[in-house]
């Protein structure tokens, strides 16, 4: 089998993540109809030439609504991914450098803790006190984000440790912060990347879990979650309406997963050699 | 040693659960401020605060409430819900009814479909089981379970109307009408997870599948398919059980959402309930519980290295 030079996964996955920011961004300026304008004498129109997508139980466009809700989404997990590494990365680093057994295990275990609760319990209990919200969700995901990269730090920078060139940037007296900043992270960039855009197609899963159980965005503001669980009581009567919403989420993930696994054959140097 | 390890994973364990319960507790009754007003809202009388303060014994210090609410759990008394006046234990038992059987029904799905037709992809890498199958995994994968849910609801209830749409009569009401209302459940959350087992088992029998011992069996002249499964299986377990330890972890949340689709009497619908009726006390005890649960399972993975990996027992800590 000949090799193709081109990276068909990360191509068609940025493309399609590209392709779903530009339609988001532009959500804010245009959208085919008001996708929070209630009309109650257009409601569950089947799909047509002027609401493409159709129309949910209050008359609202369906194809305006799933698009005003794409940059939402996209953000949450993105601030998920973000915060995860924000607190992770550092932590992994101290946990794989640190020569006091104390820190050590002190970081791994707050690492279990953290790992105990999954993003969707942790979105509860913080709904459960600070009320329900966007930002909670990012929260709760960027928390649930956060041992998974110190997990995936940690082992990397164990890997990289032994190298003679941490050892020469240890002899010319680099402290540990320069030595993690300069020559652990640039070595274990392209491996957070890749985790990054997998953690980012799950952050997406779990954004639209939160929104469906009425704990991530609050109405009127439109999400994919919540449109599905508007569309489950109108089941009987108009099925289309649980189509698209639950689609767009399928076809985020299927290009962040895609984006993932060509980044992971671009970066990863033993894939390159066809290992 | 092996005991020793087993002692080292234990005290873990319920430092992690000592841990994790001071955090629920922080989380829910000290951060919020007044936990007696959160849970009355926003019309509540002075009166009414005053008589649930009393209840809740809020004139104490949180750290003596928390030693109480930690000893009570532990005797098996974890308060009287707020909103349905009757204890805490008792409604978490009967949806405990629900939920168990729901989980171990999804995970004998997810072995059911994913090992077999793992050992099929594997038989033959690049045949056309093998890219049928990884081309349908990649959905899989994407497919939010809610989402296949619903989908399942509007196929096989509404449109068929094979299966309830939702709710549950109780064991009580008879045990075919009981699986027949846990069974789309149980597949929509066993797809998305049958996938990423099938992947992983895939993955871990093929680079089983080119170590010598295998090409010895081959050579003795057992059949590839026998060659790995009596060979080889054991070998590719280490993998397939840590990822079907995450997958009882996600199966937890993921019964969370699925019981809320659904209408399932279950923990999880009980938890989410319980957040729209602010009823603290059967928050902290389900939450608890889950996490609880979701650190038992890794515990329990552990252990189940060393039975399949005896190289294991040899590692201190």
């Amino acid at each position: 089998m000949t090799r193709l030079n081109v990276n068909v996964p990360l191509l068609v996955g940025g493309g399609v993540l590209c392709l779903l920011l530009g339609l988001g961004l532009l959500s804010f300026v245009w959208t085919p109809a008001d996708p929070i304008a209630i009309d109650i004498s257009q409601r569950l129109l089947p799909p047509s030439t002027t609401a493409w997508l159709g129309t949910d139980h209050f008359g609202r466009d369906i194809l305006s609504a799933i698009l005003r809700a794409t940059p939402i989404s996209l953000s949450i997990a993105l601030v998920g991914v973000v915060l995860g590494l924000m607190g992770g990365v550092p932590l992994g680093l101290m946990a794989g450098m640190t020569q006091r057994p104390l820190i050590m295990h002190g970081v791994t275990r707050l690492g279990d803790v953290l790992f105990a609760f999954p993003a969707l319990i942790m979105a509860m209990l913080l709904t459960a006190s600070f009320g329900a919200g966007a930002s909670i969700a990012a929260i709760a995901i960027g928390i649930f984000n956060i041992p998974v990269f110190l997990r995936i730090t940690r082992g990397a920078t164990l890997q990289v440790l032994p190298q003679s060139y941490i050892l020469s940037a240890r002899l010319i007296g680099l402290g540990g912060v320069a030595i993690a900043c300069r020559h652990i992270l640039p070595n274990i960039a392209p491996l957070l990347v890749v985790h990054a855009s997998i953690q980012f197609a799950l952050a997406v899963l779990a954004e639209s879990a939160l929104s469906y159980l009425g704990l991530g965005t609050q109405p009127p503001t439109p999400s994919w979650g919540r449109m599905l669980a508007d569309s489950q009581s109108m089941l009987g009567i108009a099925p289309h309406l649980a189509i698209a919403p639950g689609g767009i989420i399928m076809v985020t993930v299927v290009a962040a997963n895609l984006l993932g696994e060509g980044l992971r054959q671009k970066l990863d140097p033993r894939l390159a050699l066809g290992v | 040693m092996g005991v020793r390890r087993v002692a080292v994973l234990l005290a873990s364990l319920l430092a992690t659960l000592l841990v994790s319960s001071l955090v629920i507790f922080v989380l829910l009754e000290v951060l919020p401020g007044d936990p007696a007003e959160v849970m009355l809202g926003i019309s509540a009388t002075p009166e009414t605060i005053a008589a649930l303060r009393a209840e809740l014994g809020l004139h104490q210090s949180p750290w003596q409430r928390y030693w109480q609410w930690l000893g009570g759990m532990l005797v098996g008394d974890f308060g009287i819900s707020y909103s349905y006046r009757i204890p805490v234990a008792t409604l978490i038992y009967e949806r405990m009814l629900v939920t168990i059987p729901l989980a171990v029904y999804a995970l004998l799905l997810t072995l059911v479909l994913a090992i077999p037709l793992a050992l099929m992809a594997a038989n033959r890498v690049g045949g056309v089981y093998d890219r049928m199958f990884m081309a349908v995994s990649q959905f899989g994968i994407a497919l939010p379970n809610f989402w296949f849910a619903i989908l399942l609801i509007a196929v096989f209830a509404v449109e068929r109307n094979w299966f309830p749409a939702g709710g549950f009569a109780g064991w009580e009401a008879g045990i075919t009408q009981a699986i027949l209302a846990l069974t789309l459940p149980a597949v929509s959350l066993a797809i998305p997870q049958a996938t990423i087992l099938f992947r992983i088992t895939r993955a871990s029998l093929l680079e089983v599948a080119s170590q010598d011992y295998i090409r010895l069996a081959r050579a003795k002249g057992l059949s590839k398919q026998a060659a790995l499964i009596k060979h080889g299986f054991r070998n590719a377990m280490i993998p397939i059980v840590t990822i079907m330890g995450l997958q009882c972890a996600f199966l937890v949340a993921g019964a969370i959402i699925i019981e809320n689709v659904f209408a399932l009497p279950g923990l999880g619908r009980l938890v989410v309930q319980a957040i729209g009726q602010r009823d603290l006390i059967v928050i902290e005890a389900v939450i608890l519980l889950l996490v609880g649960l979701v650190v038992s399972i890794s515990f329990i993975v552990d252990m189940l290295y060393m039975v399949i990996d005896p190289r294991q027992k040899e590692r201190g800590v």
